[in-house]
Parts: structure tokens; C-alpha cells; sequence
């Protein structure tokens, strides 16, 4: 609809200097709360090292999960199922870890989240199903698998080379969980910002017809990106059980709310053509920090939950005003 | 293959001939051939129905004629497909554009063929700099190569879809309703880009439902009606009665 797109243009010019704002949303949201912790926890402990560099490594596996869904969001698409397939990778991969070893451990774990995606992105991309549809349903389904996997029990993990490797583990002085979110924003950034895929994630989720009509496969992307953030959900229930020394059928269960919250601050549209794995990373460590915070205010579990709800509601707000037309 | 050079400039870049077509038991265009030599403009007139869009999806590649050829620099081709056609340096300026309107103007300029370095990285200077060099050639007046098609008005949208497909077509560009979203001011804008595509050696065929705007570019106009081709007529040899006769059929005086 050409007429259309004319008045949604000379809009947009209007918007334009607004709109440049919503990008950097997530950093003062950040500063800004850190800056309010820092002076109302002095006394608490908010501002040590040992504190804050817990803080990114609890974030670590909704970090992992929220670049998956940067690439996701990006192409226009959704993953509810994130949060339960770190569940099952995590099992898959404690149990195979005990029984078989490292390796069989890593790849049953990889390997089960690349599965669960594979399974979201052909019916999305080939029974041309809606993404929010679909992973509604595989998010409850795998919530069921995980539970029926031990029984609701949770499985210990010994191997002491894989919780070092994914957990506990130190490496030229940095703990592991901080070099795998380096390295995972690292190469995700660089995938999604310079190469010509996370170009064409980009364009599908733009504008599928236009790149369609431009020699883009949207369903080999569509099944791409999902496949993507399956498997870094595998990783991420892989760094669970590794930093736990357990896996359990409960982990990543309240994940979601807080991954899709750290993307969309992070300035990448729901709807799609925009966004930044920098933006997520910050977005994801904004909630670590507020969770921390929150607790070291001594607030009761449930005013937390209020508390949190109402501060993604803000930021949220903030970051989408511009992008409902 | 032609042996002899001279032959095939003077070829058309685009030839149909005797092209049908028909979905199940409707024929939707018979007996269609046209020719579009180097640095022509043809125009495709008729109305809604007359079989314009048909016509520019099979030159287009999206449907295979059901008998015909069509015959692109003296080669006969066979196209299943948009990207064959692209491959066969002809390019599409759809009605609605077909750009990705959150990315900037050099990604949409390249989208779907990035060129990349030696480390599979795009190569974003080679893309703006292409970019700034055909949107000057063009005149078309864009803030920069790095706006967002979004932040763009209708003209500037319509000049970045004709010079991405300027850039890319060796042989035929196709516009469909160049102007029909636009204004006074940018209408006379994008028939002027229009008019310079001529000096690239590459045909033109546009589709317009503007007769004012067919008599002012085109060097020919082809009339459809029905699926069915009523004629050709060389602009200078023809007025616009005649034209209109021809689409709808009425009496030719």
C-alpha cells in the first residue's frame, strides 16, 4: 500500500530524533538504576566486586537465551519454548554426562535444544504455522518432557570437568560463565551486524515480500533462526547445570518473562528489522542488577515480583512508544 | 549466440513473442509479442483486468508463459522464477517498492546480493560508496546512504527502488505504477530518472495508468485490452484519442 507507506514516511521524520533516543532506552535504564542501587545499598554489599560479578554470572544463561531471541525477534518471529528447553537440554545433558561423559553430555545438551528448534522452525517455516502458536505449544510440551524425564527428580552432575567447564570453572583468571557471555555476545554481534545473514534475518523481519522478491528464502531463515535460539537455549540449561552442579525440570521455568524483557529494552522490535545483541546484553545484566538489588533491599519475594513487573512495564513502555504505528 | 557484435546491439534487449497464457480454462493473454530495444521506453496501457500485471510477471519470471517465447538479447530463455529473471539482467520496481523500510538505503540497494570481504564480513564501504555514486548519477536526493528507508518521502522511496534496480538490471528494467502514491513535485521527479535510464543502454517498460505521463516518456505504447494485445503505437505517431480508443474499445475517428 503505497499511500500508506507515503503518510508512515513523513511521520517517521517527525519521529526520527525520538526515535534515536529509544535506542539508547537500555543504557540509561541501566546507569540509571545501578546509580540508585549504588547509592541506596552502599551500605549493603551492592557495590562489591564479588557482587557484581555475581550479577553476570547468574545473567549468564538469559543472556545466552536473549541473543537467540534477538536473532528471532529480528526475523519477525517469537520462541515462548525457550525457557523449557533449557530444561530439557539441561537434563538431557546431566544424564548423558553421568552415563557417557563429557562430549556426549555437551552434545546430548546442544543437541536437544537444536532439536526442540528444528522442531519450531519446520512448522513455522514449512506448515507456515504463526511462531507465537507453535512455541506456545512446544514451550507447555517440553515443560511436560522435562517433568516426565526423572520424574520431577533432580539429577546431580559430577563430572567436575564439565561444572568447571560451565560452571565453576576459572580461565586466565575470568570465571567461565563470563567468557561464555563473551564470547557468545561476541560472535553473535558479529553474525548479526556484519554478515549477510543477519542481513537477511533483518530483512525478512522487515519485510518478508521484499525479500523474498530479492532471492531470500524466508522459510530457510525463518527455520534458521530458530534452529539458533534452540540451540543457545541448549547451551544456556548447559551452563544451569554446570553453575548448579544439578539439573532440575524447574530450571529456566521463570526465564522468558525476563528474556524477552532484556531484548525488547535492549531496543529490538517485536515486530521485527531492528536490533542490537549489545542492547539484549546490557538489558539482560539490567535485570540481573534489579533482581540483586531488589533482594538486597530486603523486599519479600512477592513485592519483588511487583516490583520488577512494574519496572519492565516502564522500560518496556518507553522502548515501544515509537514502534506502534 | 550471435557471432557478430554489431547484430546483437542492435538486437532488443527483451522479445516476446506469440505469448499465452491461461490459468486453468481463463486465458488471461494471447497472442502477445513486443519487442524492447537498448535505451527505449515502452509503455503498457489498458485497463484494470486488460492483463498488465500478468504480463509483468511472466517477463519477471513468477509465471511461465503457457506457449511463446521470449527472447532476451537475441538468446531464447526460460524463467521459473524471479531470481532466474534478475539473473537474466532484468529487474522489477514493484508498486510497492519492495524495500525493507527499518533498513538503511544502501542495505535495501544490495538486498539479497551483500557483497562480502575476504573474511565473509559485508563490505559496507563498498556498499555505501555504490550507493552514493548511483543515487548522485540518478539525482536522486536522499539525505544520505545511511538513512532509514522509513525516514524517507514517497519520491525518495520511489528513486531508491529505481536506482536499485537501475544498478542491477544489465538489460530491462520493469516499473510498475512508478508514480501512482506520489505528488505533483515528485511525480516530475521520478519521470525525469526515468527519462535518464534511456542514456544507459538498458529498455524500459512501464506500466501507467497516467496517459499525460505515457506521452511524455515513452517512445512507444502498447495497448492491451481483454488479455488480448489491440496494438503498438510510436508516441510521435499517435494522440491520446487514439489511445484512449484503443483501451476501451470504442469507436477509432
Amino acid at each position: 500500500m503505497p499511500s500508506a507507506n507515503t503518510s508512515a514516511a513523513s511521520q517517521a521524520n517527525s519521529f526520527a530524533s525520538r526515535f534515536n533516543l529509544q535506542q539508547y532506552v537500555v543504557y540509561f535504564g541501566f546507569l540509571a538504576i545501578f546509580l540508585f542501587f549504588a547509592i541506596v545499598l552502599k551500605d549493603s554489599g551492592f557495590l562489591t566486586v564479588r557482587n557484581l560479578s555475581n550479577i553476570v554470572l547468574q545473567t549468564a544463561p538469559a543472556t545466552i537465551m536473549a541473543i537467540g531471541l534477538v536473532f528471532v525477534m529480528s526475523a519477525g518471529e517469537i520462541d515462548l519454548s525457550i525457557g523449557s528447553t533449557v530444561a530439557v537440554a539441561a537434563l538431557a545433558a546431566a544424564v548423558t554426562v553421568n552415563e557417557y561423559g563429557l562430549v556426549a553430555g555437551v552434545l546430548a545438551g546442544i543437541g536437544a535444544g537444536l532439536l526442540i528448534g528444528l522442531l519450531n522452525g519446520a512448522l513455522v517455516a514449512y506448515v507456515k504455522l504463526p511462531s507465537f502458536l507453535v512455541t506456545l505449544a512446544t514451550m507447555g510440551l517440553f515443560a511436560g518432557v522435562a517433568r516426565s524425564m526423572t520424574d520431577l527428580r533432580s539429577i546431580p552432575v559430577t563430572d567436575s570437568t564439565f561444572t568447571g567447564f560451565f560452571g565453576s570453572g576459572v580461565f586466565l583468571g575470568i570465571p567461565s560463565l563470563i567468557w561464555w557471555t563473551a564470547i557468545a555476545v561476541a560472535v553473535g554481534h558479529i553474525i548479526y551486524r556484519e554478515t549477510r545473514f543477519g542481513a537477511h534475518v533483518l530483512a525478512i523481519g522487515d519485510n518478508a515480500r521484499a525479500a523474498s522478491v530479492s532471492g531470500i528464502s524466508v522459510p530457510k531463515m525463518r527455520l534458521a533462526v530458530l534452529m539458533i535460539s534452540g540451540g543457545l537455549a541448549g547451551l544456556a540449561g548447559l551452563l544451569y547445570a554446570g553453575r548448579l552442579q544439578a539439573a532440575k525440570y524447574t530450571l529456566g521455568e521463570t526465564d522468558l518473562m525476563t528474556v524477552i524483557a532484556a531484548v525488547i529494552v535492549g531496543g529490538t522490535l517485536l515486530n521485527g528489522g531492528k536490533g542490537s545483541i549489545i542492547g539484549a546484553l546490557v538489558g539482560s545484566l539490567m535485570m540481573g542488577m534489579l533482581n540483586n538489588g531488589l533482594i538486597l533491599m530486603g523486599l519479600s519475594v512477592s513485592d519483588q515480583m511487583i516490583v520488577r513487573g512494574l519496572i519492565i512495564l516502564a522500560a518496556v513502555a518507553v522502548s515501544l512508544r515509537e514502534k506502534s504505528r | 549466440m550471435t557471432a557478430n557484435p554489431n547484430v546483437n546491439a542492435a538486437a532488443p534487449v527483451l522479445q516476446l513473442q506469440d505469448i499465452r497464457k491461461t490459468f486453468g480454462g481463463i486465458t488471461a493473454i494471447e497472442n502477445f509479442s513486443l519487442e524492447v530495444r537498448p535505451g527505449e521506453i515502452v509503455a503498457l496501457v489498458g485497463d484494470n483486468g486488460a492483463g498488465k500485471s500478468t504480463l509483468i510477471k511472466i517477463i519477471s519470471g513468477v509465471y511461465t508463459p503457457t506457449s511463446g517465447t521470449i527472447t532476451i538479447e537475441g538468446e531464447s530463455v526460460a524463467m521459473s522464477n524471479a531470481t532466474m529473471a534478475r539473473a537474466h539482467g532484468i529487474e522489477v520496481v514493484y508498486q510497492d517498492l519492495a524495500l525493507a523500510d527499518q533498513q538503511t538505503v544502501y542495505m535495501n540497494m544490495f538486498l539479497g546480493r551483500e557483497p562480502v570481504n575476504g573474511f565473509g564480513l559485508l563490505d559496507r564501504r563498498r556498499m555505501i560508496n555504490e550507493t552514493e555514486k548511483l543515487v548522485k548519477e540518478l539525482d536522486v536526493r536522499i539525505p544520505s546512504a545511511h538513512a532509514a528507508v522509513r525516514d524517507l518521502s514517497g519520491g525518495q522511496r520511489q528513486g531508491v527502488a529505481i536506482a536499485r534496480a537501475t544498478h542491477w538490471a544489465s538489460k530491462l528494467i520493469l516499473l510498475d505504477e512508478p508514480t501512482a502514491a506520489l505528488g505533483v513535485a515528485e511525480t516530475a521527479k521520478v519521470e525525469e530518472i526515468v527519462l535518464s535510464l534511456k542514456q544507459r543502454n538498458i529498455g524500459v517498460l512501464i506500466i501507467s495508468h497516467s496517459l499525460d505521463q505515457v506521452f511524455k516518456l515513452a517512445d512507444r505504447i502498447c495497448v492491451l485490452r481483454r488479455g488480448k494485445q489491440i496494438g503498438v503505437r510510436e508516441t510521435d505517431k499517435t494522440d491520446k484519442n487514439e489511445i484512449i480508443a484503443m483501451i476501451t474499445g470504442l469507436q477509432q475517428h
